[in-house]
């Protein structure tokens, strides 16, 4: 397995500002075979972020285990953990006037954390990064001066740099065009197919996930809610029941996959 | 470029040796230099005690101030972070006042004291930026930079009530430092200066790779790679470090690791490979600057070169704020 998580169980400390329950991953088992697109849908705070944390010993699980190709992440360095699975952050920008190779250059870094300058070979893949998301025109550009979906590409970029066996993205839509979506996804599964690299994403947007992904995981409250075939976790029923509003699924004209919308009726509290 | 910047730092540096109240023919300065000038003449009084000290003192505590600024820049992710606007300056220059009113003074032992009191001002006041800043979750900019403000003005009172609790013979001496001045300092003391603030740029010019990777925010640091919690120990260690030996040596001058590393980034870029060892140059040339116009524009009698500092920070802050500052990103 490319990627497992094995029962594994997480809670946040308590804390004075945190008034509600602090939020726990209970028993949560999933695994990405190598190659495979799986997201990771869910309402809010229902666990998708602390998943990637986990999944990338940002945080410790308190029970059950994360594993890389077999390898527990604890004993792993950070840098060997950097070089099996890259992450896109939700947007945010340095605010520092980075250029757009200098970001995808960081992606180096954990191939030889004690080098100062990057060698050519590092040149040579970070500008191979950014001609396969389109940016390479932008490389001397700061960060600041590109629209919201080149700044995304670019940080996608800077992950491919890294050269993964997994690519995690959190939220890679939010607050982007509709235009974007459709590049997005077409993005995700070339790199996909080309690299057989296998892909984490983490979604709200349960259209991009369905269109996207091999299998999609459902958490509600920090568990599985279902794991499987988009037809399968796409299902009105239980989309009503963990999002507390009712859905419609219908089946794309152009690819077949399933699409959700909503009905606009009143949500009744399910909590 | 970091040619360029050495040359005009060489440029500033000759300049200043022939410049001064005391009026020195160039010829009478050189022939000092060379050592060719009488032991006790007025010419090599002036060039090798009274001027190459003040300038060497200039070149490193400008040049580390604006080092701290670029590390602590780095450090809170704020291109408005820098030693006095945190009040770190200000914890640092409480720690001196102590150590002061202890007596103790410039020589090397002493120094070293006065230095040791700096470094745990600094730290004191930069552990309680951090708790206050920290309360609101996260460091953002609005309240890392009204921690700083509310730690400065702190420290400023305590140091007031220290003062006035002073004998009145120590009196002029204090407040002469605390506007931060340049006068020489003994060469036992300046060859310690000289050390501590090469410790401390060591210590940020080896890590500038992870400083780079530190502006994508803590989580993608530790997703790259990077030990984050012992880089920032390191990196907030040796900032405090350098802004606690420049107070303790030439005092609390403000603004210079806001004002130089913003311009070196305009020229140069965001890569703190380069950008470290440039601030290091350019903030001695800017330093020297300020020192040269401290003496000149009320010649014969000298203002403090933090004065200098101040009028060129102050506004070049309001405008950083109303220009660079992108609120809740």
């Amino acid at each position: 397995m490319l990627a497992e998580l094995r029962d594994v169980s997480f809670a946040y400390p308590a804390s004075a500002e945190r008034r509600e329950r602090p939020f726990a991953l209970a028993g949560l088992t999933l695994e990405i075979a190598p190659g495979e697109i799986v997201g990771v849908i869910g309402p809010n705070s229902s666990g998708k972020t602390t998943l990637i944390r986990l999944l990338t010993r940002v945080l410790e699980p308190d029970a059950g285990e994360v594993r890389l190709d077999g390898v527990p992440v604890r004993r792993m360095s950070r840098a060997e953990l950097a070089r099996r699975v890259a992450v896109v952050p939700q947007g945010t920008v340095p605010q520092f006037p980075f250029t757009v190779g200098e970001l995808v250059l960081m992606g180096r870094y954990p191939h030889d954390p004690g080098r100062y300058f990057e060698s050519a070979r590092d040149h040579a893949v970070a500008r191979e990064a950014m001609e396969a998301t389109g940016v390479r025109e932008l490389a001397d550009l700061p960060l600041e001066h590109l629209s919201g979906g080149e700044r995304q590409r670019a940080v996608i970029a800077k992950a491919l740099a890294q050269e993964p066996r997994l690519l995690v993205l959190d939220e890679p839509t939010a607050h982007l065009d509709l235009r974007y979506q459709v590049e997005a996804a077409t993005l995700l599964r070339r790199l996909n197919r080309e690299r057989g690299m296998g892909i984490l994403l983490v979604s709200h947007d349960l259209n991009l996930a369905a269109e996207v992904c091999d299998r999609l995981l459902l958490l509600r409250a920090g568990r599985a809610a279902a794991l499987g075939a988009p037809e399968a976790v796409l299902d009105p029923a239980l989309l009503a029941a963990v999002y507390g509003c009712e859905v419609v699924v219908d089946k794309s004209e152009t690819t077949r996959r399933p699409v959700v919308r909503l009905t606009w009726k009143e949500v009744r509290d399910t909590r | 470029m970091l040619s360029v910047l050495t040359a005009a730092l060489v440029v500033a540096v000759v300049a200043s040796l022939f410049l001064g109240s005391a009026h020195l023919s160039p010829s009478a300065v050189v022939s000092a230099l060379s050592g060719r000038a009488a032991p006790e003449s007025i010419e090599r009084v002036v060039t090798l005690s009274i001027r190459l000290p003040r300038i060497v003192a200039a070149v490193l505590a400008g040049g580390a101030l604006a080092v701290a600024g670029v590390a602590f820049q780095a450090l809170t992710r704020n291109p408005l972070a820098e030693p006095s606007v945190l009040g770190i300056s200000a914890g640092a220059a409480f720690g001196v006042v102590i150590g002061q009113s202890f007596g103790l003074g410039l020589t090397l032992r002493e120094a070293l004291g006065l230095t040791a009191f700096a470094f745990a001002g600094a730290l004191l006041a930069a552990g309680a930026v951090y708790v206050i800043a920290a309360f609101g979750r996260g460091l953002s900019i609005q309240t890392l930079l009204l921690a700083g403000v509310i730690v400065g003005i702190f420290f400023s009172s305590a140091i007031t009530v220290v003062i006035s609790l002073l004998d009145f013979n120590r009196l002029g001496g204090v407040v002469h430092w605390l506007l931060g001045n340049l006068a020489p300092i003994p060469s036992g003391a300046l060859a310690l200066f000289a050390c501590l603030a090469a410790v401390g740029f060591a210590l940020v010019v080896t890590h500038a790779r992870e400083l780079n990777l530190m502006a994508l925010g803590e989580e993608s640091l530790q997703q790259l790679g990077v030990a984050a919690d012992r880089l920032k120990l390191t990196i907030f260690l040796a900032a405090a470090l350098l802004t606690a030996s420049v107070v303790a040596f030439v005092g609390p001058i403000g603004f210079v690791g806001l004002i130089v590393p913003h311009v070196l980034r305009i020229l140069l870029g965001s890569d703190n490979r380069l950008l470290v060892p440039a601030a290091l140059v350019g903030g001695g040339i800017f330093l020297l600057f300020a020192d040269t116009v401290a003496r000149s524009i009320v010649a014969p009698a000298e203002l403090s070169v933090g004065v200098i500092t101040s009028f060129f920070g102050a506004p070049f802050f309001i405008y950083l704020l109303r220009t660079r500052y992108r609120p809740n990103l």
